[in-house]
């Protein structure tokens, strides 16, 4: 990847994989939605070695503005071969379970302005025959329970979606990868106590790249997780119901 | 409420804590009944980067690149970028620190807020000299940038600040040019303390950086024994050297078995280690050529060495005292704790007259000394009091940055500027060492002069149990 659009830049697993892009040379147009942050972000990756850094605020909910957000992005760098979609919402379970419009606004954010954006991208991708997409989604989209189906929900809607794109997109060679990060000690989980299941943000970001150079299906970072959720995937739904989790 | 954050010598050790990460300069300081201080990197030995009961204002977060001139070697960036982070963007593109510490890994907010020097003092004068700019955050919301032009009383208030005048944000640094990272050192043995002051006279006009190493067990007509260490940065082209090597690893510089098993440090362990040291750099005397990184941060190469004097932590002691009457001050120390306490490592240099433009930044012209302790509760306490008595005695000060123990009284004697500053201090802020020197002598009975032998106020080793 050396021309990459980054939305949602300013998160910190994003932030972390803009900093190895920009120290492998690479072409950026960080989107984020607070214009001050992101101007941080930017003078970072340019500083840090990006050959070029152009960026964008915008609420990435207002799915009427991707296409012209692709196509600017194309424009600034002189061509697209990358795209890492970070942004994302952790929202209030319980909020959620009370009231449909913080419900809604999770799956909005998360699934339907994703799925808005890889609509816009994979026709591009496919129409260059190169590409990869790469998306951060999440462990929590494996299997919904208790404590966060509705962003578990979310996730496992992109996932599957991801699925049918990366089939889709095989014949035309635009690598299509599902990113499922564990617990990241990141400001989005700053009020969970800490366990050794918390991976750094550029431990995660490392792993990103791995798997985007390796132009890998689905990973879980660290990999770890694949033998959780191999576990927690396997265990009777007449059982998994009754668990706390 | 967490433990994690803990001062370098993990001495003393605050448990009831807060902490808040800053993310974003954007972000506001976190309303609270209690108090806030920032908190870099946590390599302060003491208590001036802890804030009991309170709130730490955690900048590992912060700390983006801004922009950097290659041109001009000026750097700006935010507050929690560490010295390591700066190194690895300058070093390459051909400058360095202006001024550093020996080790690379503080934030550049705790660089200033302690004004810290290294060992080019006498040429250099402190870190905060090259800060041109920064950008302070009070807690009433208000934001100011400072610089020796745009509001100077800020600035010259919050260089050696101690994080009490409110959050930096972000700074611009000037960095100095190198023509390669590699540093032209010499080692030259020492007899005693009058074989320091002589070389430490003749070396300094032609070397950019000096430092002295001195065994901590020698006594009698044998203080002072050490190892003198001067350097300058490589000359271009030195000698065709493969500049390409530029990231060897440390294979030199301080090889310390911290991973002994059972390793203590007694009397008979500090021996041995000293002679060892002395042994093994002595036959390293003349010049050589040596990578920056074990050059200036040979303690560095050991992750977490704080952590070999075990659970009750460590205290340093650092002071400067004149010219004047430097030597018969530092003979007194090094013997002193010779004889009670064996210090573990003992660095000694002079500090230049550069002004710095901090009001409550440490150094000043005379002779450097710094020890450390493991500590043994009250006989450490005693004997570290003991030299700050000693210090105050002979006219120099202590650096908070390394203390646990100074008195109000030798606090207020050792910034005569302290009021002037008082007035900077933001509502919110303060810290633990804040709150105890600048109690009144009447409510902390450690502000009194200790007579011999008396039992030392209490101050819990272990607050957390
Ligand atoms: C091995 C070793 C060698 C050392 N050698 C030297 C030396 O040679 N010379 C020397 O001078 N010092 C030396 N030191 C001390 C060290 O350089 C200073 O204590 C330094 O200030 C630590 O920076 P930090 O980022 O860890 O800050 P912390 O220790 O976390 O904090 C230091 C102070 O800075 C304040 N602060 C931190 N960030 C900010 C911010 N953003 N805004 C406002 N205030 C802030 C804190 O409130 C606190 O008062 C050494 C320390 C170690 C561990």
């Amino acid at each position: 990847m050396k021309k990459v659009l980054v939305l949602g830049a300013t998160s910190a697993i994003a932030q972390s994989t803009v900093r190895l892009l920009a120290a492998r040379g690479a072409s950026l147009y960080l989107v984020g939605r607070n214009a001050t942050n992101l101007d941080a972000v930017a003078k970072d990756a340019a500083t840090r070695g990006a050959a070029k850094v152009e960026q964008q605020a915008l609420d990435l909910n207002d799915t009427a503005a991707h296409e012209a957000l692709v196509e600017r992005a194309t424009q600034a760098l002189g061509g697209l071969d990358g795209a890492l979609i970070a942004h994302g919402v952790l929202g209030d379970q319980k909020a959620c379970e009370r009231s449909w419009v913080d419900a809604e606004q999770v799956l909005r954010t998360n699934f339907l302005s994703a799925a808005s954006l890889l609509t816009v991208l994979a026709n591009r991708f496919e129409a260059q025959k190169a590409g990869t997409l790469v998306v951060i989604s999440s462990v929590a989209g494996d299997r919904g329970r208790q404590s966060n189906y509705v962003y578990g929900a979310s996730k496992g809607a992109l996932n599957v979606f991801l699925q049918g794109l990366r089939n889709r997109l095989a014949p035309s060679g635009v690598a299509v990868v599902t990113v499922k990060p564990g617990f990241v000690d990141t400001p989005m989980t700053a009020h969970l106590p800490k366990n050794k299941l918390f991976a750094s943000p550029d431990k995660v970001a490392r792993g990103i790249l791995r798997a985007a150079d390796g132009r890998k299906n689905e990973v879980y970072v660290p990999g770890i997780w694949a033998l959780i959720m191999l576990i927690i995937r396997s265990i009777p739904e007449g059982i998994f119901k009754r668990l706390k989790l | 409420m967490s433990d994690a954050f803990q001062s370098w010598g993990r001495f003393p050790r605050a448990a009831r804590q807060a902490a808040h990460p800053i993310v974003w300069q954007t972000d506001r300081l976190p309303a609270t009944s209690g108090t806030l201080l920032p908190y870099g990197q946590g390599r302060s030995y003491g208590d001036s980067c802890l804030n009991e009961g309170g709130t730490l204002l955690t900048t590992a977060t912060l700390d983006r690149l801004l922009g950097f001139d290659a041109a001009t070697g000026v750097v700006r960036c935010e507050a929690g970028v560490t010295l390591d982070t700066l190194l690895r963007l300058a070093v390459p593109r051909g400058w360095f620190l202006p001024v550093t510490p020996g080790t690379k890994f503080v934030s550049v907010g705790g660089a200033i807020a302690n004004d810290v020097h290294g060992k080019n003092h006498h040429r250099a004068g402190t870190f905060g000299r090259y800060v041109r700019r920064f950008e302070l955050l009070r807690s009433d919301g208000s934001r100011r940038v400072c610089s020796p032009e745009e509001n100077p009383d800020w600035y010259e208030a919050t260089v050696g600040g101690l994080g009490l005048t409110g959050l930096i944000l972000w700074a611009e640094v000037q960095l100095r040019p190198i023509h390669n990272p590699f540093v032209l050192t010499e080692t030259v043995p020492l007899e005693n303390l009058d074989a320091f002051f002589a070389v430490s006279r003749e070396s300094e006009p032609d070397h950019e950086f000096t430092v002295a190493w001195v065994d901590s067990l020698a006594r009698g007509r044998k203080v002072g024994r050490g190892l003198f260490y001067r350097g300058n940065f490589a000359p271009p082209q030195f000698d065709g050297l493969p500049l390409a090597k530029s990231h060897l690893s440390h294979g030199s510089g301080l090889a310390v078995p911290f991973d002994m098993p059972g390793f203590s440090l007694n009397r008979l362990s500090v021996a041995a280690f000293n002679a060892l040291y002395y042994r093994a750099n002595v036959l390293k005397r003349g010049q050589r050529l040596q990578h920056y990184d074990p050059f200036f941060y040979p303690l560095d190469a050991v992750q977490g060495w704080n952590r070999i004097y075990g659970r009750d932590g460590f205290l340093q002691f650092q002071c400067v005292v004149p010219h004047a009457t430097a030597r018969a001050a530092i003979q007194e120390i090094l013997e002193r704790s010779a004889r009670e306490v064996p210090s573990f490592l003992n660095v000694l240099k002079t500090f230049g007259g550069v002004p710095s433009p901090g009001w409550l930044s440490f150094p000043r012209p005379g002779v450097t000394l710094a020890l450390d302790f493991a500590n043994r509760g009250e006989r450490t306490w005693r004997l570290v009091a003991e030299l700050d008595r000693i210090t105050r005695e002979a006219g120099g000060a202590v650096y908070p940055a390394k203390d646990a123990r100074m008195s109000a009284e030798s606090f207020a004697t050792y910034f005569p500027q302290l009021e002037r500053f008082k007035a900077y201090v933001d509502p919110a802020f303060s810290s633990s060492f804040w709150r105890r020197v600048t109690v009144a002598p009447a409510v902390q009975p450690a502000a009194l002069p200790l007579q011999e032998g008396a039992p030392l106020p209490a101050v819990p080793l272990r607050s957390s149990l």
